[in-house]
């Protein structure tokens, strides 16, 4: 058996040990119920409020963008955080003593990232099902087009997520390196607010971004055919979607391992134990 | 290929060989040219004051960090081109901090293993049995418990764990006992030996502390501000240093001092010369401790460079 080929198995069941602990653990689950209740909330509160003209319901319209927002949220900020805490807690430098180490981090990484998106995403996609009516106007053939949006998304997103896991210097700073721009992102790309109420040079920013895209196409598949008058030049652009997200996962895809690599190099006994000083001087 | 545990007539190339190794960031020099040899089998101590580069020498040895020039080989290796089948022959006991909370040391143990599998070989099997290596450490009662909940010594027993899961032929370790209670420090002195004698591991380990160097190591090396000051065992080191005795005495209410190697020579003089004027004599046999600080001393008293631990 190729050792590569194990190390892969390895990060898989790391990845999946690691899902496991996380369902288990009271932090985490203190952190999906938190956003599935905020978010839920703010759709209930505003149940009864039509959008526009077409008489879509706000939960129903909302519902598509908050799914694209929490999926880039969680494929980015998510390995972005593990990847620097684990630069510094030594994961990492376990892993590069390892014999084909890094393959299975990185493995086990996006395992368990992927993984941690069903319970996100779900907690809100559920109950909404059970507490709005025509969430989900496509039918069968939206469900899948969701599925597929969902995996194109994480290719386009997860790999940026690891890119500012690995240049972040602390894990302090993943804060302003990388929630910052993401929610600022995701404020201008129409998922949390529509993209018309922005400035024009600020829309034609968030549409170099994927945010706006996984948006569009996520609405393309929850909402009725009608809906596109809601959207920028009445249209779902459908071909300029699937380009722009797929332009952002072949650059991902091919940044990021060089940029992790970078990262793996550096990494040493050394390293490990600045941060540790650091963060105790933090505590202190 | 049996190993020698005789240091000095191996056959096989030595485990590691270092030549004129140095390392400088800018113009901060940490090694100076640093040559030495670990042969198969052989417990070698690197032993220094903080600064002197104990800990980048060894980073150099695991391919963790790139020497600034001279050259490195590890099993036969040069650790910057090493492949992950030289890898699979090395174990590293990391420092570890706060990684892997959640997991539980059978269950982390069980996965790094899984690693070392495609490099079994009938001679050489690896990994470790899980089961075997946790009785070894001494972790059987925690082994299910959540690696958070470790205290600091039971935490160095895991990380040891996960140096040795490959079974390898070479140990590094930096610092292995640093915040070990003195339970923990002889239970480890005992896990070396074990494996220097029966596992014909070889070790190479820092430590500042001398004791520790003395009781575990075949061969001590005392680096000093970036260079290499003394190279032998224990009893070879204190027979190096000038004058391994020291001889102290009364005169007329006035106290003297000398160093010699010639003790009794010495002293027969003495009595000659001074007879019943002499009160208050003493001889003393240097120990390594007189031996280490007169090394260390000697060399940081030359106009010195900075000392400062260095980061990166």
């Amino acid at each position: 058996m190729s050792a590569s080929r194990q190390a892969v198995r390895q990060g898989l069941r790391r990845g999946w040990t690691e899902f496991v602990q996380s369902l288990r653990s009271p932090q985490d689950q203190g952190f999906y119920l938190f956003t599935g209740v905020v978010t839920l909330g703010v759709l209930w509160i505003n149940r009864d409020n039509e959008v526009g003209t077409t008489g879509l319901a706000y939960p129903t319209f909302a519902l598509p963008s908050v799914l694209a927002a929490l999926l880039v949220f969680g494929v980015v900020i998510g390995p972005a955080y593990s990847l620097a805490m684990e630069r510094e807690d030594g994961t990492l430098l376990r892993h590069k003593a390892l014999p084909h180490g890094m393959e299975g981090y990185v493995t086990g990484q996006l395992t368990l990232q992927s993984l941690s998106l069903a319970p996100s995403l779900l907690i809100v996609l559920l109950p909404s099902l059970l507490l709005f009516d025509g969430v989900m106007q496509g039918g069968a053939g939206g469900w899948l087009a969701v599925l597929g949006l969902v995996v194109l998304g994480m290719l386009a997103t997860m790999p940026w997520g690891m890119v500012l896991g690995s240049v972040v210097p602390g894990v302090q700073k993943v804060g302003t390196w990388g929630m910052l721009p993401v929610i600022l992102l995701m404020a201008t790309s129409g998922v949390l607010v529509p993209i018309q109420a922005m400035w024009g040079w600020v829309q034609a920013v968030a549409q170099v971004f994927p945010v706006y895209w996984l948006g569009l196409g996520m609405r393309s598949a929850f909402l009725p055919p009608e809906a596109v008058v809601n959207e920028l030049g009445d249209s779902w652009r459908t071909g300029p979607m699937l380009l722009v997200l797929g332009a952002w996962a072949v650059a991902g895809l091919v940044v990021a391992p060089r940029v992790l690599r970078r990262m793996a190099r550096k990494q040493s006994g050394s390293t490990v134990e600045a941060a540790r000083e650091t963060a105790l001087q933090w505590v202190r | 290929m049996a190993a020698s545990p005789v240091p000095h007539d191996t056959v096989d190339p030595p485990a590691v060989r270092v030549r004129d190794l140095r390392m400088s960031y800018g113009d901060h020099q940490v090694l100076t040219g640093v040559d030495f040899d670990v042969h198969r089998g052989e417990v070698v101590c690197l032993l220094g004051p903080n600064g002197a580069g104990k800990t980048t020498t060894i980073e150099v040895l695991e391919g963790f960090r790139l020497p600034s020039a001279g050259t490195v080989e590890v099993l036969g290796v040069d650790p910057a081109t090493g492949d992950d089948a030289w890898r699979a022959r090395i174990g590293v006991v990391l420092q570890s901090w706060r990684d892997h909370p959640r997991w539980t040391p059978r269950r982390l143990l069980a996965y790094l293993a899984g690693y070392y599998e495609p490099y079994s070989t009938p001679a050489h099997p690896r990994p470790w049995d899980v089961e075997d290596l946790l009785v070894i450490v001494g972790l059987t009662e925690e082994a299910d418990r959540k690696i958070a909940t470790l205290s600091g010594g039971r935490r160095r027993r895991l990380d040891v764990a996960v140096g040795l899961i490959g079974r390898p032929e070479l140990l590094f370790l930096d610092e292995p006992t640093a915040g070990f209670d003195p339970q923990a420090r002889r239970d480890f002195h005992d896990l070396v030996h074990r494996l220097s004698d029966l596992e014909g591991t070889s070790i190479l380990l820092t430590t500042h502390d001398l004791g520790e160097a003395e009781r575990l190591a075949d061969r001590i090396i005392i680096l000093a501000d970036g260079r290499i000051v003394a190279d032998g065992s224990a009893e070879q080191l204190t027979r190096q240093v000038a004058g391994t005795s020291e001889v102290r005495w009364c005169r007329d209410g006035e106290h003297f001092v000398h160093a010699t190697d010639e003790v009794v020579p010495f002293v027969r003089q003495l009595l000659a010369q001074h007879g019943d004027e002499l009160t208050d004599l003493e001889v003393r046999r240097a120990d390594l401790e007189d031996t280490y600080i007169a090394m260390v001393q000697r060399f940081e008293s030359r106009p010195r460079r900075h000392l400062a631990e260095v980061a990166r």
